[in-house]
């Protein structure tokens, strides 16, 4: 380019990251706005009903453990389906692997209950993390073999997954008396509360260590979302990832084996779902039951589509989710607003950023399709 | 009046001005050819003009008045239509189907294809535009493509055909006819926008000429008041060698040994069937055919790409028959796709993570699994000076790259590589002419440190001044040998279309030989 030139602006990274995260923050912001036109239809206080959300997510240090609490096994399935998706994989069965993750995460922990933590807690998340990726491997063979489709094959075996843990629960691994549930783990299988790591009197002079039901889990969230973007930045098998992705014809002509990126890369998606799954049993139930999972997995799928994939935005797409479902039942209680509707605007938040996602992802193709064949 | 004018059309990427205060005009029944480097921003202003982009400043006129073009349904609504490089058709349908889709006669959603067949062949005819209307488009020809494509224009009621780099792709064969439609399109009163970096073509076809060059229009002239020397230095600015000196090369170890190989394609049918050659360390070998002869199922055999059905392939003297790509790249073998956004590029990386693309497991770009950043931006800095690609930074992505950058991006790595063995298929496809001198020095300097070159390539011009054998390479065949020298354009030509082939081997006849013309 001619000198001339030299002076334009370059794209700066904190452009890039307003453009990124700007879609998402107005896609709430109009979920809200009809969220109120709905509730106000429905002669209900908008105001009120918001207020109350916020309370309920944020409002106390106690609110924002619970927000902790749900968002800690939505950033692994957002980080799951994301990292999927970077390899140009639907891993729409995350809900399963978590199944599959949790009950490892309840049979070991209660066998390994009386070792020390030190030894328990990451022997425990190890199991959690084979037994999801285990469950992804057969439809990721299955993909990479004979190209069966991994939307089928994952969501087949959630169910096979969600069957097995059932009959468990009430059959060779009921814990004895009425309820069809494990066994209890072990307290050092446990991932304690966040605020039990304080003494009492650090809790009363600084009341915002209160976290209630926050648990440690979410610490581990954090570090894996990080783990999960330097394997994706830096090393190899990420760049192999990326490069399957978004052209499998020339990852294959650079010598990648399309096949076995395709299995990696959905196991370690199983991997992180599992852990998922893990967190739930050693930080909130402590044993695994029929319905330990709300869907988790497949919320996952929303909180990576507005984390455009990116491993880092997972950490506050989940955080959202997370502080929606926290604060939903506050909602419920104060503002009167009843649960149809707060499942309704819950809904309306997923429908809108998952929408607004999938549709700018359509454009974005397309656009690129069109200029990229134009050259 | 002019059907077409561009008044003053600024485009500015980010680090990038595209187009700077461009104006052109287009007269009814013209055939206008836009030249310029690689990334002179030729692409852009007819996506401005098609509707693909957004102009930053400036205006269209149609017919003298201003056209709002804002998507490609408004260019085409104006009568202007734009045939890509890479094709927009939908693979398993017909070409009827194709040419109709979005515009299908009938009533209710329900299609006429008795009048689309009819509305097609009618078309067809009058701009000489043969094309079966009831074939699938996967099995046809990119040629016959890119007629297609032509035809889904003028459907659509084009009255401005904006042809991008429409002959990079075709054979002498098809280029021939491609002219005569062109000329055909003209004689009607439609206007063509052709651009295109081979300049012979140029001078056939050109009723005007506009240079470009950083964005800018910085020439215009006519065919008549110019040649090819004179266009090269005004379009990159300094004297170009058209065609490269070398001295004799020096055959040294065999380093690629092919014997009675045989390749299925893609339908499970032998596309190679019994090939032999050997190429030394110090030669270039090149394999000219028309397109289709098994050129790509050889080259995908060789690199590691296709199974063999049988024969052997060494290296060096080893066995690489069953290599895979890996295995092939570790050997020492680099390849040049003939498709730089298939096979070549991920265009969605940056020009960094394509340059490492390959040796992104090797130092010293990546060590232990993990990869170093900084010594493959430096790399890649590297290349991108020694290559001259344009663009602002590493960090840019190959999509944002014109075409012959991309297609220098690619060259940059597998060359840069340091390959015992360079297969190179159409590798100065989309260049510019100062880029594909460049381009041709450093395969002929490949040459002489000593490695082997194996070219493929449909252009009878660059297998004349690389080679220093060529094989002739007909339905799976090779059908002939000649050494550097021993023969020109029209006896290849015979050979390539079969005339070795039949028992008259006699000199070849005018008509054969025309499809070696140019
Ligand atoms: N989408 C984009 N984003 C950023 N820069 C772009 C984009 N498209 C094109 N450019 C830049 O604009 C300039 C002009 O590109 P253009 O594709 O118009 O060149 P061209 O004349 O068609 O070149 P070629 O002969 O190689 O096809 C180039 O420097 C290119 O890098
Ligand atoms: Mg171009």
């Amino acid at each position: 380019m001619s000198e001339s030139h030299e002076a334009l602006p370059e794209q700066r990274a904190w452009m890039t990251l307003l453009q990124k995260a700007g879609a998402p923050v107005v896609s709430v912001l109009i979920a809200i706005g009809i969220g109120s036109l709905i509730m106000w239809i429905s002669g209900y206080d908008a105001g009120a009903a918001f207020a109350a959300l916020f309370k309920g997510s944020l409002g106390s240090p106690k609110a924002f453990g619970d927000t902790l609490l749900r968002a800690t096994p939505l950033m692994f399935t957002g980080l799951a389906v994301a990292y999927g998706f970077r390899a140009g994989l639907f891993n729409i069965g995350a809900e399963g692997q978590l199944f599959m993750g949790g009950l490892a995460a309840a049979y070991l922990g209660v066998r390994l209950g009386g070792l020390s933590p030190a030894v328990a807690l990451p022997a425990v998340l190890v199991a959690a993390m084979a037994a999801g990726a285990a469950w992804a491997f057969v439809p990721a063979l299955l993909k990479a073999r004979i190209g069966a489709h991994e939307v089928i094959t994952t969501m087949m075996f959630t169910y096979i997954g969600k069957y097995i843990v059932s009959w468990l629960v009430v059959g060779p691994l009921k814990a004895p008396g009425q309820i069809p549930q494990t066994e209890m783990i072990g307290a050092s299988a446990q991932l304690p509360r966040i605020q039990s790591l304080f003494s009492d009197a650090a809790l009363q002079s600084l009341p915002i260590l209160k976290l209630g039901r926050g648990h440690m889990g979410i610490f581990v969230a954090l570090l894996f979302a990080v783990v999960v973007w330097l394997i994706l930045k830096y090393t190899t098998l990420g760049y192999e990832n990326r490069a399957v992705g978004f052209n499998p014809w020339a990852a294959e002509n650079a010598g990648i084996s399309v096949p076995s990126t395709i299995v990696k890369s959905l196991c370690i998606s199983g991997a992180l779902a599992g852990l998922a799954g893990a967190v739930e049993v050693m930080g909130v139930h402590h044993r695994i039951f029929d319905q330990f999972s709300p869907g988790f997995g497949f919320t996952g799928i929303a909180v990576a589509l507005v984390a455009k994939n990116h491993p880092l935005g997972v950490i506050p797409a989940a955080l959202l989710f997370g502080a929606m479902s926290a604060g939903s039942g506050t909602m419920q209680l104060e503002a009167d607003v009843p649960q149809k509707i707060v499942l309704i605007i819950q809904a309306l938040v997923i429908f809108l950023i998952a929408a607004e996602s999938v549709v700018q992802w359509f454009i974005q193709k397309r656009q690129k399709e069109a200029l990229a064949r134009a050259r | 009046m002019p059907v077409l004018e561009l008044r003053g059309i600024t485009k500015i990427f980010p680090g990038v001005v595209a187009n700077d205060d461009v104006s052109l005009s287009l007269e009814p029944g013209e055939i206008v050819a836009l030249l310029g480097e690689n990334g002179a921003g030729k692409t852009t202003l007819m996506n401005v003009v098609y509707g693909l982009l957004a102009a930053d400043r400036g205006e269209v006129l149609v017919d003298g008045k201003p056209a709002r073009i804002k998507s490609p349904r408004d260019a085409i609504d104006h009568g202007i239509g734009m045939v890509h490089q890479h094709f927009m058709l939908v693979e398993p349908l017909t070409v009827t189907e194709n040419i109709v889709l979005g515009r299908e006669p009938g009533r209710f959603g329900v299609i006429d294809f008795a009048v689309a067949r009819e509305r097609v062949r009618a078309l067809s005819e009058q701009y000489g535009l043969k094309v079966d209307p009831d074939a699938r488009i996967q099995d046809l020809s990119v040629g016959m493509q890119q007629r297609v494509e032509i035809l889904k224009a003028l459907y659509q009621g084009a009255r401005v055909l904006i042809l991008d780099e429409p002959t990079a792709v075709l054979t002498p064969q098809e280029v021939h006819e491609l002219f005569s439609v062109v000329r055909s399109l003209v004689d009607e009163g439609l206007s063509v926008v052709f651009i295109t970096h081979k300049l012979e073509e140029v001078m056939a076809v050109a009723d005007r000429i506009v240079v470009m060059r950083d964005g800018r229009v910085v020439g215009e002239t006519r065919p008549s008041e110019t040649d090819m020397v004179g266009l090269a230095r005004m379009m990159v600015g300094r004297d170009v060698v058209l065609r490269i000196e070398k001295g004799p090369s020096r055959c040294g170890e065999p380093v690629l040994e092919v014997e009675g190989l045989r390749v299925l394609d893609d339908r499970r049918l032998e596309a190679v069937r019994g090939v032999s050659f050997s190429v030394c360390g110090g030669e270039v070998v090149a394999i000219a055919g028309v397109d289709g002869n098994g050129q790509r199922e050889l080259v995908e055999a060789l690199v590691g790409l296709r199974r063999p059905l049988a024969g052997t392939i060494r290296l060096k003297g080893r066995d690489v028959t069953h290599a895979g790509a890996r295995e092939a790249i570790e050997a020492g073998i680099s390849h040049i796709p003939e498709d730089r956004h298939r096979r070549g590029l991920v265009l969605d990386f940056s020009i960094a993570e394509n340059m490492v693309l390959g040796d992104h497991r090797v130092e010293p770009y990546a060590k232990r699994g993990v990869m170093r950043p900084a010594r493959i931006a430096q790399m890649a800095r590297e290349r991108i000076e020694a290559y001259d690609v344009r663009t602002p930074s590493e960090r840019v992505h190959a999509s944002a790259l014109s075409g012959g950058n991309q297609q220098k991006v690619v060259v940059a790595r597998e060359i840069g590589r340091g390959p015992e063995l360079l297969v190179a298929a159409q590798p100065t496809r989309g260049l510019d002419v100062g880029a594909i001198e460049f381009v041709h020095r450093q395969i002929i300097a490949q040459r002489d440190a000593g490695k082997a070159v194996l070219l493929v390539s449909f252009e009878l011009e660059e297998v004349m001044a690389l080679a220093d054998r060529i094989l002739v390479i007909y339905e799976g065949q090779i059908a002939r040998e000649f050494a550097a020298g021993e023969a020109d354009d029209e006896t290849l030509g015979y050979y390539m279309t079969g005339g070795g082939g039949s028992k008259l081997d006699g000199p070849p006849s005018a008509e054969v030989a025309a499809g070696g013309e140019r």
